[in-house]
């Protein structure tokens, strides 16, 4: 086995690898990633709760992959470990998508010729700008390469019906809920989704889903996943929300969670619900006495831990005067 | 820079960014550097205090830093929010000890983001002991940082405070503690002033209180500069997380203790 017994053609040796890493991806589910107007959405379907396949990677960026899950896993804590040394070394707003995006695809691309089996995923990399026109989303494949996406992308097993479903459907601008439905929709119309056996026709339910956002307005960190009765109240399609609240879950834990249903921005909402929201809402109102002002904002950078503003009234101005 | 990540980024199993730097980079960590032989002068931070209060816990930190009997800065954070649960505060050599500090933030989020969880209160004040410890080397040439770290307790619903010596020991304290040159009168003024039950806005009282005292008798504490309007910076660590004080709250609750400490410098008792 040590030598090579025939020729085996450049061509030959990459269109293998190739087949080889497509038919690893196309086992696995597919996942969906795509902008509206306060953010970028990820979907993917998941039944598990502990094996993400979206995660958050560093202030404004995230990650989605399909395929392998210890392979993307790997991935995945490459580019933390990428991000957060760039961070530390340089400064928080030195970290862009675009150079993960480009470690990982000099990555990918020397597994792929080099080593003895190429990874067999497919990954996301997106970043949230100031306003939708400085959203980036890169997809990277098995190979290196890497393509810059506007509005929507779709990886995994047969995207094709997925594809097809958006591009009809997707327009830029659409609210959260919206483009929730609309993804769902199109997840469900892969064949493969949901359980084996189904026609594909079954609308697929939060507990088979996977759902983070990259939310604009949030402070510093913008990754949060949305689980819960806030999942299941955007997927609601007879009294649907449109948008997460704009304060955190209350409860003490990880901060990246979204769990509270506490939106109630259609006033047309029939009684029970409305009643319920404003209980709730009301709590949210007292426990964020400074709106708005989440505890996360910018403190756990030194350099920024305060709002630039207030440092500049507090020393600057009056030690000059 | 665009070259394939090293392998130290795909090692398994980690989820520290100290260990991770130790094995890519050691030049980043301040205890991976070799220091030449011989004393340096830098500038040393003062005087923090930290304040258990019901359901969470407070720390505070004068702005001043020294060198010698020089005053190097007027208008240093000492305090930092290191994660969504805790805070440390920083004495000694200023410069090590921030850099400390952000590289104790950082661990904080890369674990959280790696593991998915938070770290456990415990597990943040070893995690920091560590640093310290790793700092050994530089004090014994008199570069020594002496944090004080506090945390909101989620599974008991409280506030607990944890402090360290050189060599990395880690202690937890019960009630109150302070840290730096002027610790021994802020403790005196702490001791006579907490009690049981304390609310946050009590909690600031003292806080203030125990810094007063402490500038009051240690030449290296700043105590509050009315005229260039400069507060002590004060973070507080509870149900809600940990969140800096706003100035002008600050302001004026300072404004208050001066105003009663005149023709009383003992201050409240």
């Amino acid at each position: 086995m040590t030598q090579m017994p025939f020729y085996v053609s450049p061509e030959q040796l990459m269109k293998d690898r190739a087949d080889f890493a497509r038919k690893g991806i196309a086992r696995g589910r597919s996942v969906v990633v795509l902008s509206y107007d306060k953010g970028i959405l990820f979907v993917a379907e998941n039944h598990s709760r502990a094996l993400h396949k979206i995660s958050e990677i560093y202030d404004r960026i995230a990650f989605a992959a399909v395929g392998k899950y210890n392979e993307f896993e790997n991935l995945r804590v490459a580019g933390i470990r990428y991000a957060d040394l760039r961070g530390y070394s340089y400064d928080r707003s030195d970290v862009t998508a675009r150079g993960l995006a480009n470690a990982y695809a000099q990555t990918l691309g020397a597994v792929f010729t080099q080593d003895a089996k190429p990874f067999e995923v497919e990954i996301v990399v997106a970043e949230v700008g100031e306003d939708s026109d400085g959203d980036q989303i890169y997809r990277l494949t098995y190979d290196g390469s890497v393509a810059d996406e506007h509005g929507f992308v779709v990886m995994g097993g047969t995207t094709e019906p997925i594809e097809q479903a958006l591009r009809s459907r997707y327009t830029p601008h659409q609210s959260l809920g919206e483009a929730l439905a609309m993804a769902v929709s199109a997840l469900s119309a892969d064949p493969s989704a949901g359980e084996a056996g189904e026609s594909g026709s079954a609308r697929l339910g939060p507990g088979q889903l996977e759902v983070a956002i990259l939310d604009r307005g949030r402070p510093r960190r913008k990754f949060r996943r949305i689980v819960g009765p806030l999942l299941e109240r955007l997927l609601n399609e007879s009294d649907p929300i449109h948008d997460v609240p704009d304060t955190d879950d209350p409860v003490p834990g990880p901060h990246d969670t979204l769990s509270h249903d506490t939106v109630n921005h259609d006033s047309n909402h029939h009684d029970e619900s409305n009643h319920h929201d404003t209980g709730e809402q009301g709590d949210v109102t007292q426990d964020s006495a400074g709106a708005g002002d989440s505890p996360r904002h910018e403190s756990t950078n030194p350099q920024t831990q305060r709002p630039r503003t207030e440092g500049e009234v507090d020393g600057g101005e009056s030690t000059q005067g | 820079m665009s070259e394939r990540l090293s392998a130290a980024f795909f090692s398994s199993g980690g989820s520290s960014f100290t260990e991770f730097l130790a094995a890519h980079d050691p030049g980043l960590l301040p205890s991976g550097r070799t220091v030449p032989e011989g004393v340096v002068e830098a500038p040393h931070g003062t005087t923090i205090v930290t304040v258990i209060y019901d359901g969470g816990v407070l720390m505070a930190g004068d702005r001043r830093a020294t060198m010698g009997n020089f005053i190097a800065n007027r208008e240093m954070e000492k305090v930092f929010v290191t994660d969504d649960y805790s805070v440390a505060g920083i004495a000694g050599t200023a410069g090590l000890a921030i850099e400390v500090v952000r590289l104790f933030q950082v661990e904080l989020e890369h674990y959280e983001k790696i593991e998915g969880t938070l770290m456990s209160l415990e597990g943040k004040a070893n995690r920091l002991a560590s640093m310290i410890r790793g700092n050994l080397g530089l004090a014994m040439r008199g570069l020594a940082v002496v944090p004080l770290f506090a945390g909101y307790d989620i599974d008991t619903g409280k506030g607990r405070i944890f402090s360290y010596d050189v060599t990395g020991g880690c202690y937890e304290e019960q009630h109150h503690h302070a840290v730096g040159s002027g610790s021994l009168f802020a403790r005196g003024a702490l001791k006579k002033l907490w009690r049981t039950g304390l609310s946050r806005s009590e909690a600031v009282r003292i806080a203030i209180e125990a810094l007063y005292d402490a500038a009051d008798d240690d030449s290296a504490t700043g105590g509050p500069d009315l005229s260039r309007r400069i507060w002590p910076t004060i973070a507080t660590v509870d149900i809600e997380g940990a969140q800096f004080l706003d100035s002008e709250v600050v302001a004026q609750v300072v404004a208050t203790v001066v105003a009663d400490r005149q023709d009383n410098p003992g201050g409240a008792r």
